[in-house]
Order: structure tokens, then C-alpha cells, then sequence
């Protein structure tokens, strides 16, 4: 069973803000999901390689070449706020 | 039959003799969406005026004596998790519902291309998380076949849009069963395509080695017609297979003789519906009257296929969905004051309560400590059920079950238990974790509402389920039925 402070931890470093309702709800349906999970602990799998991915894909290159790129004001246009031609947010420091 | 009720390929027969034009043919589309929308529910947006223009355009090269292509003037839906240029693009998200692309998906460009009439934005699960888009933030799309209940999902709006006629065929996205369980419970033909056949580039990602674009369609014919469009190599995607395309049309034979087809028994388990049982195996005794070869196999590690899926996909999910922090597109908290709060406060408000669960289930299988124990282990499990199928396929053309426990539930019926959620996706999700192709089609009726056969093929082996379908169809007549609505 998780506990509301290993919820707690996983939510910040999920970067999100949870309710004292949505910690306990979570804390629960998450055991209850994590408990199914343990049923893999069944299987041997000591010599057996993770699959990550299907294709036996390595490396993809591209050549390098010049083409146009998107405008910056095409890439800012969605911009919950901007200064110029840059995104702009709140305080950092 | 009204326009809209016809097949692309119908459709494509009448544009040619200039029987209609593609401008009717759109209307049409337009006329039903009045008729039935506020019923069915499958729309996040319409693209009328753009529709009827390049319907317009088509007409104009068909009046020139120009050759169309087999889905030019045709009107397609595209899942709101696809980016269209200039097109509002959601994943029925209160985190994206004011985000308009700057660029088009691979497919929809490829659709463009084609010269298809884009007509509508299809609703879903939120960020493609869900099996009934309930967990839509906008709305539920309603199944057309009885609109107490769900759909299916996460590609809801995708596939009750073709079982209504609201279009002629659709594009959904398929992690671990988005496109094949809704096409089951609408009664209509779902393919999840080969890993890396189709371009992710432009599709909002969810679970990026499970994830792909597939077509919605009224029979197998339009299936492998638009599959012929949207599959292909695209280096704008590192993850796109390099594979000669086919014509998939030359696999709709009709022949299936010598056919070897593998009957897994673990997908036949207890609290599987007697009616989609009765049709599945009706389904089986089609293909031996047709010739094939039927015969129970074993896919030994399958009862781990959902923990499985449950920390692969939710752990990709909380490294996917960490781009959304307000910052350059879409929703953004005013009220924080500094920036991790503002982080915080996007998100939390952003995402709905799925989402957000799998966001942290994903976290925690990632989280230092538990890596190993949950992740790493997982991506071994998934190595077995991959060799489970690599087995059976070099004795086996096809491997065949349901697609879904059961028929279409009722809304509200499993909205407050994930666990019950997520099992009706038991018979989709090793296909996923393989990377090889699935195809729903509907084989018969279970309380009023779709059954759907699920078929499953080697890697790149497209061109065989479509052979295999094909036959089953033309030898049925489930297809053809319209829902009542």
C-alpha cells in the first residue's frame, strides 16, 4: 500500500498538485494496480533481454542539410504569453 | 442508400462515372452530422467551409478529365490527437483545448496529398488514455448501435463517426487497443498497423513504442485502400520502419485455402460473454468452410500482458506528457507567481483524473528504487509475450480471438473502477507490446450491439490479414448492417 507521503513525492516529481482527496484516492487505485503488477514477480526472467522496442532500430542518421525551419511567429502564435519573440513566464528565481 | 452510408470505394465509382459529385458527397456527410450529432457525439470540430472547398476543387480536376485517386473527394475524420495546420487540436484536453498546430501530421499531409476531405476533429479520451471516451474532458460520444453506451476508446469519436455514417471512413491511434475495441463495439473495421508502417510524426504522443495510426473504415476494401495511403517510410519519424509498401488491394482475393490459422486458448477465458463466444466460434467454422486451417495454440505468457502494459505504457506517458508545463502552447494557470508553482497548477488543472493517475503510476515504475522492481521488469515480460507470437507465427499464417470480452458496456458502468476499465482491452494489448498487426471486423450481433473478430498477423504481414478479412466478408453479411439510430 502507498502511503500518502510516497504519493506526495511522486506528485512533486510529476509536478503536480494534488487535493488531500486525489492523494488518498491515489494512494489507493495505485496499490490496487501495483498489486496487480506483482503478479510478473511469477516469472523467471534473469537471462531474459528488456524490449524497449520492436524494430531493431540503432541510430538513425540523417544527412545534415540546410531547410527552412518555422517562423518564429508561427512557433509563438500558441504562446500563453510572450515578450517579443520569446516565451514569457513567471519569476524563476 | 443516402451518399453517406456508401463505402469510399463505392463512392470512388460514382465520382469516376460522374454519377455525384464530391461536393454532394460532402454535404451529405454534413446533412447526418445535423441529423444525428447531438445524439452520437463524436465531433470536437467541424471543418465545413474547408471540406466544401476542396470537395469544390476535386469536382473542378473530375470536370477537367483529370484521373482521381481512390480517396480524392472523399470525406475522412481525423482523431483530435493528429496535428492539423491551422485546425483546432485538443486529445479532448482541457491542456490543449485552445492549441491550433503550426504543422500538419505526417498522415493528414499524406491525406491531403491524396486528396481527401478532411471534414471534422473526432473526439477521445483524453490524451488517448481510456477505453469509452469518458474520460473525454469535453463530452462521451455515444455508441450509434445504442447510445446508452460507450463506444469504446480511446478512438470513440473515430469509430462511432463511421458505424452512424457521420463520415465514410476515419484515422484513430492504437496503444494497446484505441482503434481495434472501438471498431467491436461500433460494428465496424478497425486496423492497428505494424509498428512503424505509419508516421508518428505530427501524432501527440501517449506511449511512443506502442503507439500507432491506423484506419476506420465501412469494410475491408476502404481498410487496405486508405492503409495504401497513410503506411510508408517518413524520416521526419526515427522510430518509421523502412519497407516496401505493396499494393495491399491484390491481397482482396477471397481465397484463404491452406490458410493456417492459431487459435490462442487463453483468449477465450471465464467472463467472457456467451454471445461474443457463440460468433466467435461461428467465425472459425466460416474460415474451415472456407478452407483454412484451424487450430487451438498457446500464447503462454498472455495473463501478463495487462501489469505489463499498465507500467510500459503509463511510465513512456509521464516522460511524454512532461512537455506540457504551460509554457509555449496551450493551458496555463494565471494565478501562480512563480514558475514551478505555475507548473504545478497547469497541470494539476490541466490534465483530468486518468491522466493524472497514469502520469503518477508512470513516475513512480520510473522512480529511483523502483525501476528495476516495476520497469525494467516489465520490459522483460514484454521480451516473452513478443517470443509467445514470433513462436506461433513460424507455424502460423494468422492468430485469431476476440476483440473485447464483451459487447459495448453502458455508460457510468465502469467510470470509477480503472481496474474493470482496463481488462476490456485483455485481447488488444499483446498485440501492441509484439508491434504486430491487428484488424477488428464485426462477425455478428450479441444482445443488440457489434461483436468483433480480432485478427493478428506477422510483422508487416498486412497483406495477409487483409486476405484473411476479406474472405470472412465476402462470405458474411454482418458488414452491411446499420444501426437503428
Amino acid at each position: 500500500m502507498l502511503t500518502k507521503k510516497q504519493v506526495e513525492h511522486v506528485a512533486l516529481l510529476a509536478r503536480l498538485e494534488l487535493s488531500e482527496s486525489e492523494k488518498e484516492k491515489y494512494a489507493t487505485q495505485l496499490s490496487a494496480i501495483l498489486e496487480y503488477a506483482d503478479a510478473l514477480n511469477k516469472l523467471d526472467t534473469e537471462n531474459v533481454p528488456p524490449t524497449a522496442h520492436v524494430l531493431p532500430l540503432k541510430n538513425v542518421f540523417r544527412e545534415d542539410r540546410v531547410c527552412n525551419h518555422m517562423a518564429n511567429e508561427k512557433g509563438l502564435a500558441n504562446a500563453p504569453d510572450r515578450e517579443g519573440s520569446c516565451f514569457r513566464v513567471p519569476k524563476i528565481l | 442508400m443516402q451518399l453517406n452510408g456508401l463505402t469510399a470505394h463505392e463512392l470512388h465509382a460514382k465520382l469516376v462515372n460522374k454519377e455525384v459529385s464530391s461536393v454532394e458527397i460532402t454535404e451529405a456527410v454534413y446533412k447526418r452530422i445535423d441529423e444525428v450529432e447531438d445524439r452520437v457525439k463524436a465531433f470536437v470540430t467541424l471543418t465545413k467551409d474547408g471540406a466544401l472547398a476542396k470537395a469544390g476543387e476535386v469536382d473542378a480536376r473530375i470536370a477537367r478529365g483529370e484521373d482521381i485517386g481512390p480517396l480524392e473527394g472523399i470525406p475522412v475524420v481525423i482523431k483530435d490527437n493528429m496535428c492539423t495546420e491551422g485546425v483546432l487540436t485538443t486529445c479532448s484536453s482541457k491542456m490543449l483545448h485552445n492549441f491550433v498546430p503550426p504543422y500538419n501530421a505526417t498522415v493528414v499531409e499524406k491525406l491531403h496529398s491524396a486528396g481527401a476531405v478532411v471534414i471534422g476533429k473526432a473526439n477521445m479520451d483524453e490524451f488517448a488514455m481510456g477505453s469509452s471516451t469518458e474520460n473525454s474532458r469535453f463530452f462521451t460520444t455515444r455508441n450509434p448501435w445504442n447510445t446508452d453506451c460507450v463506444p469504446g476508446g480511446s478512438s470513440g469519436g473515430s469509430a462511432a463517426a463511421v458505424a452512424a455514417d457521420e463520415t465514410i471512413y476515419s484515422l484513430g491511434s492504437d496503444t494497446g487497443g484505441s482503434i481495434r475495441q472501438p471498431a467491436s463495439f461500433c460494428g465496424v473495421v478497425g486496423l492497428k498497423p505494424t509498428y512503424g508502417t505509419v508516421s508518428r510524426y505530427g501524432l501527440i504522443a501517449f506511449a511512443s513504442s506502442l503507439d500507432q495510426i491506423g484506419p476506420f473504415s465501412k469494410d475491408i476494401t476502404d481498410c487496405a485502400r486508405v492503409f495504401n495511403v497513410i503506411a510508408g517510410h517518413d524520416e521526419r519519424d526515427s522510430t518509421s520502419a523502412e519497407f516496401e509498401v505493396p499494393d495491399y488491394t491484390k491481397f482482396l482475393t477471397g481465397d484463404v485455402k491452406g490458410l493456417k490459422i492459431g487459435i490462442p486458448k487463453e483468449y477465450f477465458v471465464d467472463g467472457t460473454d456467451p454471445g461474443v463466444r457463440d460468433f466467435i466460434n461461428q467465425a472459425i467454422k466460416k474460415y474451415e468452410s472456407l478452407g483454412a486451417f484451424c487450430e487451438e495454440i498457446s500464447l503462454p505468457h498472455t495473463e501478463y500482458a495487462l501489469p505489463v502494459y499498465y507500467l510500459i505504457a503509463p511510465a513512456e506517458a509521464s516522460s511524454n506528457l512532461a512537455r506540457y508545463d504551460g509554457v509555449r502552447y496551450g493551458y496555463r494557470d494565471e494565478s501562480a507567481d512563480d514558475i514551478i508553482t505555475m507548473f504545478m497548477r497547469t497541470r494539476s488543472e490541466g490534465f483530468g483524473s486518468e491522466v493524472k493517475r497514469r502520469i503518477m503510476l508512470g513516475t513512480y515504475a520510473l522512480s529511483s528504487g523502483y525501476y528495476d522492481a516495476y520497469y525494467l521488469k516489465a520490459l522483460k515480460a514484454r521480451t516473452l509475450i513478443k517470443q509467445d507470437f514470433d513462436r506461433a507465427f513460424e507455424k502460423y499464417d494468422i492468430i485469431l480471438s476476440p476483440t473485447s470480452p464483451t459487447p459495448a458496456f453502458k455508460r457510468g458502468e465502469k467510470a470509477d473502477d480503472p481496474m474493470q476499465m482496463y481488462l476490456s482491452d485483455i485481447f488488444t494489448i499483446s498485440v501492441n507490446l509484439a508491434g504486430i498487426p491487428g484488424l477488428s471486423m464485426p462477425c455478428g450481433f450479441s444482445g443488440g450491439l457489434p461483436v468483433g473478430l480480432q485478427l493478428m498477423g506477422k510483422p508487416f504481414g498486412e497483406g495477409t490479414l487483409f486476405q484473411a478479412a476479406y474472405a470472412f466478408e465476402q462470405n458474411t453479411e454482418y458488414h452491411k448492417v446499420k444501426p437503428n439510430l
